[in-house]
């Protein structure tokens, strides 16, 4: 038996409203940063590699201390991870002998939570256990809603939300700019130990202002430096030579912009920041997703005709039994 | 019309086999794990990370194992919308492989969920997060499972004689087959579209905004498939006669819908410009070629009209097609995806050893059922005596 022409052109049809309800759904832009949005800029270049604010963020966070080395004596994190929300990383090539130089040299990175302007582990958590603060743009984390689907780890382009393996109660560990101290009056651990200012907390806005002025330095320049809060000088600024920054601020598009901001002298993939496009991909995913489902207007005209199609074959199949 | 049916009737014999004891003793092993992990976590059995966080238990017992369980979906799709009332007779044993793999799938999540006591926030306003993809998939997965215990309740209904309560829900049946249609369509395709957030983290081989049409066509294509391969292992282990003239129809049908999966995937690649990758010296690039190779092979060897009547070509063509569907699923998961930083991943023996459970218990709840039931066409009674003795 083969498919009569009716039913082939009734199910045409269909496919057609389909196609037309489904159309008017509005391609969805990237979003944009909340007018009062805090962050961090990390300018690699002031950065020595103390790594006061690896400790003093596990301090501000309780979390445990980490071993990469046989002896058991003092935090060593090689990696953000369930246990760690933020390190220092090292590049070196060559000799290694010069800070900042692509060749022979070596330069650090900052690895912890971006706060992305439109973040994808956002837009991919099934249970809003993650969110972007509508006012300050801080994206934060609850596990008491988190249902441990681990689709966050999967899809933030930067691989920073981790997951607890060695537990039967695991929750996902990710920076959330020290919400918890913002409310004491504080701020993020990281910013307020930076002895040299590499880690600068304070509202986008102005990290933004601060980092153009920086790469618009020539090479050698001596120029002043705040630290700790941009916004408040809790901390006197110091003076330093100029880097021979790249012409770049890391974080100003990618994937529609972050709220941390990267300052750097060697380029930032060899420091090991991903490159990525300035359409955000929770944008791409969620148009997608408007334009099938949007309203529901398509798959109830779907059910519609798929109903219509059963009632009639079904009664026909009860006669044949 | 040619298609005389005959009722459904169950198959008896003996539930106590080597098989089925070989099958519980699986069962039994990955049960095992499973109490480890469960006290001790996911990374006590596991080999996932934060750089591969979603292993087999995920891209296996989930996304393949939903997708191997389409028969029911193919089947219907074929007898109620498209009015092909000839193969009404593979509906139930169809159906009820399909309610296996997705009730398996759905408990199978729970294993993997790392705050599972947690989950029924999905469908809870005000955690449900709808611009999640994951959160429509969870949806329509478990309302689909539910749709097809209703849609396969007038089995268990003949078997304890409530005739007027069958007759009853056989007036709503066609909603419940509708809505049986609607949910797998809507969740096989979004299993695609979980991908497409990841960006370039998925390899340009896969990562196209075509993923969701891309699963689609696969999961109808598997449901074709599955339903051959089932039927030419269940006439072997039952030792019942092959439906050949259906099977070999189903089959017509089927290499019609892999030619358009075929069109709609190479003229996507090309669209993008992303097909030149193929001939890239990379692992990526080497499982394509496979992958692709095994879509296009069933179309060769079911090429002619004879070779569709002949059993073992429709196996053979039938599992080239399920390890196509298989493999374009693990390539887009797990060996297309790079992580932002350098991890690799292979299950682990335990790993894998659940997910052999999860199968070993279908299977066997599947014998179950239909020697206790009424699912396979009763036209076959003298043989089945012959083995019952
Ligand atoms: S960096 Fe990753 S975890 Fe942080 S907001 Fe962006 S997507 Fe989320
Ligand atoms: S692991 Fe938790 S936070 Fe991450 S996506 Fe899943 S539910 Fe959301
Ligand atoms: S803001 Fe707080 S949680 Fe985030 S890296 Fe700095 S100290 Fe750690």
């Amino acid at each position: 038996m083969s498919i009569n022409r009716r039913d082939f052109l009734k199910g045409a049809l269909a496919g057609v409203t389909l196609l037309a309800a489904a159309a008017p759904a509005e391609a969805r832009p990237n979003n944009t940063m909340p007018a009062e949005a805090v962050g961090l800029l990390y300018d690699s270049t002031l950065c020595i590699g103390c790594k006061a604010c690896v400790s003093a963020c596990k301090d501000a966070n309780n979390m445990p201390a980490e071993f990469s080395m046989d002896e058991h004596y003092w935090d060593s994190p090689l990696d953000i991870s369930g246990k760690t929300l933020n390190i220092i990383k090292i590049y070196k090539e060559g000799t290694g002998e010069n800070k900042d130089q692509e060749k022979d040299g070596f330069a650090f990175m900052k690895v912890s939570c971006l706060h992305c302007v439109d973040p994808s582990c956002v837009s991919v958590c099934p249970v809003s256990a993650m969110t972007k603060n509508p006012v300050n743009g801080i994206v934060g984390y609850d596990k008491e809603i988190c249902i441990g689907c681990r689709y966050c780890v999967v899809a933030c382009p930067f691989g920073v939300p981790r997951f607890q393996y060695d537990t039967p109660f695991p929750q996902i560990s990710k920076c959330q700019l020290c919400r918890h101290r913002l409310a004491e009056g504080k701020y993020a651990a990281c910013a307020t130990v930076c002895p040299t200012g590499a880690t600068l907390f304070g509202k986008v806005e102005d990290l933004h202002g601060e980092a153009k002025r920086r790469v618009a330095l020539k090479a050698g320049e001596m120029s002043e430096f705040p630290r700790g809060n941009i916004n408040t000088h809790d901390q006197s600024s110091h003076t330093a030579k100029a880097a021979a920054y790249l012409p770049k601020i890391y974080g100003e598009k990618e994937v529609g912009g972050t709220q941390m901001l990267k300052l750097a002298a060697v380029p930032f993939d060899k420091l090991g920041m991903p490159t990525l496009a300035e359409q955000s991909n929770a944008s791409i995913s969620e148009t997608m997703q408007h334009t099938m489902y949007g309203g529901l207007i398509a798959p109830l005209a779907f059910l519609g005709a798929l109903t219509y199609a059963a009632k009639r074959n079904v009664k026909e199949d009860e006669h044949e039994e | 019309m040619a298609n005389a049916h005959h009722p459904a009737a169950p198959l008896g014999g003996s539930l106590v086999t080597p098989t089925t004891l070989l099958l519980a003793a699986l069962v039994l092993v990955a049960a095992g794990i499973l109490a480890v992990r469960f006290l001790f976590g996911l990374g006590a059995v596991t080999n996932i990370s934060d750089g591969y966080t979603w292993g087999i238990w995920v891209v296996y017992d989930v996304v393949i194992g939903s997708a191997f369980a389409c028969g029911g979906y193919t089947i219907a799709l074929l007898v109620y919308i498209l009015n092909k009332g000839e193969y009404h007779p593979m509906v139930r044993p169809a159906l009820l492989a399909s309610l296996f793999g997705y009730t398996l799938a759905g408990i199978g999540v729970i294993f993997d969920l790392g705050r599972y006591w947690n989950a029924w926030h999905i469908f809870w306003p005000g955690y449900a997060q709808i611009n999640s993809v994951m959160f429509e998939v969870a949806v329509c997965i478990s309302a689909y499972i539910i749709v097809m215990w209703i849609e396969f309740s007038p089995a268990f209904l003949e078997k304890f004689g409530k005739k007027e309560l069958k007759k009853k829900l056989s007036k709503l049946l066609f909603v419940f087959i509708a809505l049986g249609i609607l949910l797998p369509s809507m969740h096989q395709s979004s299993l695609g579209s979980m991908l497409v957030v990841f960006g370039n983290q998925i390899h340009p081989l896969w990562q196209t905004i075509l993923l969701p049409l891309l699963y689609l066509m696969t999961a109808v294509l598997i449901g074709f498939a599955i339903v051959i391969f089932e039927a030419c292992l269940s006439s072997a282990g039952f030792k019942r006669p092959l439906e050949m003239h259906l099977l070999s129809k189903l089959s017509k049908l089927m290499i019609w819908v892999l030619a358009a999966y075929l069109a709609v995937r190479i003229g996507d690649l090309l669209v993008r410009g992303a097909l030149v990758r193929m001939f890239e010296g990379s692992i990526e690039a080497l499982m394509f070629w496979i992958e692709m190779g095994l879509f296009i092979a069933p179309l060769v060897i079911l090429a002619s009209s004879s070779a569709r009547l002949n059993p073992s070509k429709l196996f053979i063509a039938a599992s080239s097609l399920m390890l196509a569907g298989f493999l374009l699923r693990i390539n887009s998961y797990l060996v297309g995806y790079e992580p932002p930083i350098g991890w690799h991943y292979f299950p682990s023996v335990p790993e894998i050893l659940v997910s052999v459970g999860m199968i070993a218990f279908e299977v066997l709840g599947y014998i179950v059922l239909v020697r206790y039931l009424p699912i396979l066409p009763g036209n076959v009674e003298t043989t089945v005596a012959q083995i019952r003795k």
